[in-house]
């Protein structure tokens, strides 16, 4: 089975997130970066069919120089090649002109599965990997929690609201959008972290691909929330914060 | 230029974030001085048949029947053609998360997924979504033609806004071949029968990420012990097994809404916010002080848990 793992570099997720002054943007010079966390069981669930199945499992990354650590991680915990696509700004692309970069990418492997996260963490439109999906010409589904193969297809089961859930088969080539927290990630090992040295990264850029960056939406404006309700802190020593918040809870939220 | 709402129905009718997405879609239109229509996958039901509408759409096509992305999305792609509504509304649930994005890339558009709130500025429309798991907010703005695409967010407009009036009903029969269906949907669901009921629980005390290790979680069990709550968890700590996914609170576990909801180490994904926010007090302790869980909650304490837990569980032994 040949499988293209999508993944995003994102800012880490315990960052402390400031306004960059052009109001555009989150203040960026001092964060540091990580896969995109749903992205990662992503690549967990594509090693794991690699594992049962045989076959090739290749990253795809589109993001700027920095992106080429998180690749290096993936090719560490056991893919065998990945495909970078380099481009320092992304911000121009919107979520339709970003995924013609990865469909663009990825259209000559002729891959039998593509996985991604089902959102990221950043941006979080959650459609990267459907709209994928249409550019491709491939079925698709969402919140997958497991996938198995059977016959020339796969049976997949997938996430509905309130604990209910749906198996759902189509035949491949397919595209899928892995859940979070479904299986325990793998760590690189030290021979696998050796190993990726020596493994493939093909760089391309937008302009090799022949897409251009394009906007149907505009990110005007971004801030902190305003808090809408009034939330009484208490700091201090946390001993006295833990008598102010119980006298509180007592004599005045009456819960106590 | 118009308004289309597309609803979301169950066997018991519209969902209640549906009901929402229809207040809103009245909304914005008289904000916009345009006209607002909904349309539902099949027959109509009684809750959108007395509310103000333009005019109601039921959607009918046996391979309608059953949900797959390939069939909505070709029947909502022919309605907006039809329709040609200037911005088309939904509900931002799990199903429409698997078709929107594909309806929107087959007509050329993005849809702004996930919206919280909205206003009108010089007669144009400016969403607000949420960035970095709600640490940030951004305004967005179309920048294409009509028909635009937008989903809504769980409890970010009020369904009881909703203005009632008639609406007349028309059926649209989409053209779909079975052959364009490419997923084969079986039956649906549930993995076990819930033991521990929640929802009936007076004071929740919540535990997430910020408890580190399944060795740390008897701390926050003492705590309940304490309060007399029952133990409850966010997502990753039942995906870690640390705790019986029976306890997961938030969109895909249970909704409560006790007395007192004291979360723990618990920053405040929407996910998790859904299944809590209607509680009555909010309590948060967190180290993040910009942590989206500040938002809702009534009182907090911006801290180490690991310190502030065991101090908490003394003085409320003492309040007793």
């Amino acid at each position: 089975m040949k499988i293209i793992v999508a993944i995003k570099q994102v800012p880490a997720r315990d960052s402390q997130l400031r306004i960059a002054s052009s109001g555009k943007w989150i203040e960026d010079v001092d964060l540091s970066y990580e896969i995109n966390e749903p992205d990662a069981y992503a690549l967990e669930a594509g090693l794991q069919l690699k594992e049962k199945h045989g076959g090739e499992v290749i990253a795809l990354c589109a993001g700027p120089a920095r992106a080429a650590q998180t690749i290096r991680e993936a090719l560490a915990k056991g893919a065998d090649r990945a495909i970078h696509i380099e481009e320092e700004d992304l911000a121009g692309f919107d979520p339709l002109s970003g995924a013609r970069l990865l469909a663009a990418a990825l259209q000559s492997e002729s891959p039998d599965l593509v996985l991604t996260g089902l959102q990221s963490d950043d941006l979080g439109y959650g459609q990267t990997g459907v709209i994928l999906a249409e550019l491709l010409g491939l079925p698709h589904a969402t919140i997958i929690m497991s996938v198995e193969a059977s016959g020339g297809g796969i049976k997949v089961k997938r996430e509905l609201e309130n604990g209910w859930f749906q198996n759902v088969e189509m035949a491949l080539p397919a595209l899928l959008t892995i859940q979070s927290g479904i299986s325990k990630l793998r760590y690189a090992t030290l021979m696998g972290i050796k190993k990726a040295k020596t493994k493939e990264i093909r760089k391309v850029t937008a302009g090799d691909l022949g897409v251009t960056p394009s906007a149907s939406i505009t990110m005007e404006r971004v801030y902190l929330p305003e808090r809408t309700k009034q939330t009484q802190l208490f700091d201090g020593p946390p001993k006295e914060a833990a008598a102010k918040l119980v006298e509180k809870l007592k004599f005045e939220a009456r819960v106590l | 230029m118009s308004i289309l709402a597309i609803l979301e129905q169950g066997e018991d009718g519209l969902h209640r974030i549906s009901l929402e997405t229809l207040a809103a879609a009245q909304q914005i239109a008289g904000q916009l001085n345009t006209t607002a229509s909904a349309a539902v996958m099949g027959a109509v039901p009684d809750q959108l048949k007395d509310k103000q509408f333009e005019k109601v759409y039921a959607i009918e096509h046996e391979l309608l029947r059953d949900y797959t992305p390939d069939a909505y999305s070709a029947a909502l792609r022919q309605l907006v053609q039809k329709e040609a509504p200037s911005l088309v509304l939904f509900p931002h649930t799990y199903e429409v998360r698997d078709f929107l994005p594909k309806l929107a890339t087959a007509l050329g558009r993005v849809a702004v997924s996930d919206v919280v709130s909205h206003r009108v500025d010089n007669d144009a429309l400016v969403l607000v979504r949420q960035l970095f798991q709600g640490k940030v907010n951004v305004d967005v703005r179309f920048a294409s033609e009509a028909p635009n695409f937008a989903s809504l967010q769980a409890g970010a407009y009020r369904a009881d806004s909703a203005v009632s009036g008639s609406a007349p009903v028309e059926s649209f029969t989409p053209q779909i071949a079975a052959s364009e269906i490419r997923t084969k949907p079986l039956d649906r669901f549930r993995e076990s029968q819930r033991a521990v009921d929640l929802g009936a629980a007076e004071i929740i005390v919540s535990v997430g990420r910020g408890i580190k290790e399944a060795e740390n979680i008897p701390l926050v069990q003492q705590l309940a012990d304490a309060l007399g709550a029952e133990l409850a968890a966010s997502r990753p700590i039942c995906d870690a097994g640390w705790l019986p996914m029976e306890r997961q609170v938030g969109s895909s576990g249970q909704t409560v809404a006790p007395k007192m909801y004291l979360a723990v180490g618990i920053s405040g994904a929407i996910q998790h916010l859904v299944g809590m926010k209607g509680s009555r007090t909010i309590v948060a302790i967190n180290k993040d002080a910009n942590a989206p869980i500040f938002e809702v909650a009534d009182y907090g304490i911006v801290g180490d848990l690991f310190q502030v837990v065991p101090e908490l569980i003394e003085a409320v032994k003492k309040a007793k």
